[in-house]
């Protein structure tokens, strides 16, 4: 099976190299997967490597988002990982309990480019997994709020909100379903924006050495009561975001006075709303029960793949794309955040008043538990979450459902750490 | 003896690519149903575990295997006669002899199934738009409220089966057109002489004649819609609130998702011996029916 794999690639392979041309003698040939739109941007910024490393050939191959999962599982099964990959934070564990990634701490030691003390602490811990280092942080992303300046302060209130109970007072004021006018927009189909309220509260979401689910806990309670009010108070509708269609030019138009996202959406409002708009948006930290700004940790790491001949080539390429200088410029060219401070203190994020509440929140940023399942739970949390918007549950009804299925999904995982096999590499 | 040797000597390749492709892949997939197989068995093989019915009791546990199951049979309950009646309606109206223009007519039925369904989806997720959509711009004119065609967890599924109708009926319609042109026009005749109307040609002459391909076309039919996945898979993505979950995308779900190829297979087997029994059932049902 995995000769004819291997055969069918090196075919397409050959035909491949065969109609591009003739490639350049080149020593390295190193196989570098994107996820997204972070493929377009990087080919960018690849000439100047290629031209400093005239050894080392970049094969960028863009992966959609909606694929890419399966596509990393089904490249490990077949044994045709690439040489490294953009990979999302919440999808290392589960590289890592497949033993397909390489530990880099070794490579970060020696490094004068990477200096971990320069990047978010939250960030760099998500890619450390039972203490080894598997990934280093390329950009990050946390949920916050975008408001509308105006509209609050023809509501009466100067500034965005502090906390909580803040933010629900001004989410009444703004909201009138009459209207057709809502607070803030939190699409029913997305998980992010529980998770970040959740992750708030000092109650982890997982327990006992993540074994068990913990969303019976009164933290997260307090969470998904604040979440699924908002809905019933009618300050947010209930609607997926495949309905809600094009959120910026309704916060444009007043529709949402608030909306929780993240970083991409500031390019995406300077771009979709007028100019003369542009004063009337901002970014705030994410209101919290007690204060302001604590969110999740999110973001995509540059890994290294264990099987890959290239690996020293490779870890040229994420010294590179680590540079304060070139994260800056991709920012430019995307948005995406870079996870070094150094990074921030020149360049278009320097000053940009829109940037600010990212920057205090990534200090304060918490990751998520790192499970392979997590990304499991999550859209079974949300799942349940959605019947609980629709009234089928209850609060606590919604948060005894959320633990018991996060307990059947973690079932597997119990048993693997109670019955850890020397050898197996996933024990860990 | 010898004829008997040859035959099996010609047999043997179409058995042997059989084998090598259907009968060992099942049994494979079989035993792996049998197994906890997930991301830490393909990981480290030590990890798999045999674990016998198991996967198969967790399933008929799980409220959404059931619902999921529920989708499928109402999916199956109200499309399967919705497609053979427009499949049927189509071929006696193209059968018909005032009929015009019938090549055209023909391709222009036929031209759904062949085109590819994710491109389809795209225009029809814009027909059925909540606020730009022609459906309910239509409707608006009538003074029918504006209805939430993919996102309201009730109208979805219809929605779905509208889709797959249109995208389906054309293929009936074709062994249909032959079906009906396989009946021996002097039965009418005779009818017309009797002077039987319309309908009761139809009733008596068409409907009887169409028997074997009617229960022909209802089997594939129905075993086709019970693997209800790419029409969701594009246009819902199993939502809102899991409304178009069928069986399949289940174990889509499972297997490629979440990668619980165990579990992923035993949803595969437990929908084949559901679909098996009503084919069955059918068949028993014909059977008796044409004894009578």
């Amino acid at each position: 099976m995995q000769r004819v794999v291997w055969l069918a690639c090196s075919v397409l392979w050959v035909a491949l190299i065969s109609s591009c041309g003739r490639a350049p003698a080149t020593t390295h040939e190193l196989t570098f997967w994107t996820i997204g739109r972070e493929g377009e941007a990087v080919v960018k910024l690849l000439p100047d490597f290629e031209h400093a490393h005239p050894d080392i050939h970049v094969n960028v191959q863009q992966l959609p988002l909606s694929a890419a999962h399966q596509k990393l599982l089904t490249a490990f099964a077949g044994g045709s990982t690439p040489d490294m990959s953009q990979l999302g934070n919440t999808w290392l564990p589960e590289m890592v309990a497949l033993d397909a990634l390489e530990p880099l701490q070794a490579r970060v030691d020696r490094s004068t480019a990477i200096k971990p003390d320069d990047y978010f602490a939250s960030i760099w811990a998500t890619n450390r997994i039972d203490g080894t280092l598997y990934g280093v942080p390329w950009y990050v992303d946390t949920r916050l709020l975008f408001y509308r300046r105006d509209l609050l302060k023809a509501a009466g209130f100067d500034a965005p909100p502090g906390d909580w109970a803040q933010w629900r007072r001004m989410l009444a004021a703004l909201s009138d379903p009459q209207r057709h006018t809502y607070g803030v927009l939190l699409p029913t189909n997305e998980y992010e924006q529980l998770m970040s309220l959740a992750l708030q509260e000092p109650d982890p979401l997982l327990r006992d050495g993540n074994r068990y689910g913990n969303f019976e806990s009164a933290g997260f309670k307090r969470a998904l009561t604040f979440y699924v009010d908002t809905f019933r108070l009618h300050q947010a509708p209930a609607i997926t975001n495949v309905e809600a269609g094009n959120p910026w030019s309704e916060f444009g138009r007043g529709v949402y006075a608030f909306y929780l996202s993240g970083p991409w959406n500031i390019g995406e409002f300077r771009k979709r709303l007028p100019a003369e708009q542009q004063d009337d948006w901002l970014t705030a930290p994410l209101p919290g029960p007690n204060d302001a700004g604590i969110g999740v940790a999110g973001g995509s790491s540059l890994v290294i793949f264990r099987t890959s001949r290239h690996q020293d080539a490779a870890w040229q390429l994420v010294e590179y794309l680590s540079q304060p200088q070139v994260q800056r410029r991709f920012y430019d060219l995307l948005g995406d955040m870079p996870p070094r401070r150094s990074s921030w203190e020149g360049g278009a994020l320097h000053d940009d008043p829109k940037a600010l509440a990212f920057r205090e929140q990534l200090e304060r940023a918490r990751p998520t538990p790192a499970v392979p399942e997590w990304e499991r739970i999550a859209n079974e949390m949300q799942l349940i979450a959605a019947q609980a918007i629709a009234g089928e549950l209850t609060i606590d009804q919604a948060a005894a459902e959320m633990d018991r299925r996060t307990d059947r999904i973690l079932e597997k995982r119990r048993w693997m750490l109670d019955h850890a096999h020397p050898d197996a590499g996933s024990g860990r | 003896m010898n004829s008997r040797r040859a035959a099996w000597l010609f047999l043997t390749p179409a058995l042997l690519v059989l084998g090598v492709f259907f009968l060992l892949p099942v049994i494979a997939a079989l035993a792996l149903s049998l197994t906890d197989y997930d991301l830490y068995a393909l990981a480290n093989i030590h990890n798999l575990h045999f674990v016998a019915l198991q996967n198969y009791w967790a399933l008929l546990q799980r409220p959404l295997f059931w619902s999921a199951l529920g989708h499928t049979v109402y999916f199956v309950a109200v499309g399967v006669p919705l497609s053979m009646g427009t499949s049927l309606g189509a071929a006696l109206l193209l059968n018909s002899p005032l009929a015009r223009c019938k090549p055209f007519f023909r391709t222009a039925l036929f031209a759904p199934v062949v085109t590819t369904v994710v491109a389809v989806a795209v225009i029809w997720r814009y027909l059925f738009n909540t606020k730009y959509g022609m459906a309910n711009f239509v409707l608006g004119h009538f003074g029918i409220h504006s209805i939430d065609w993919l996102g309201d967890p009730h109208w979805a599924m219809p929605t779905i089966i509208l889709f797959a109708v249109w995208k389906n009926f054309g293929y009936n319609m074709i062994i249909f057109l032959a079906g009906l042109q396989a009946i021996p026009a002097d039965l009418y005749e005779a009818a017309r002489i009797d002077g039987a109307s319309a309908w009761r040609q139809f009733r008596h002459i068409t409907l009887p004649m169409l028997g074997p391909t009617m229960l022909m076309v209802s089997i594939l039919t129905v075993s086709g819609y019970f693997q209800l996945f790419a029409e969701p898979y594009v246009m819902t993505e199993g939502g809102p609130l899991q409304s178009t979950t069928s069986v399949l995308y289940l174990m889509y779900d499972e297997g490629f998702k979440w990668w619980n190829l165990g579990s992923a297979s035993a949803v595969a087997f437990l929908l084949f011996l559901i679909m098996f029994a009503v084919t069955a059932v059918m068949l028993k049902l014909a059977r008796r029916g044409s004894e009578a």
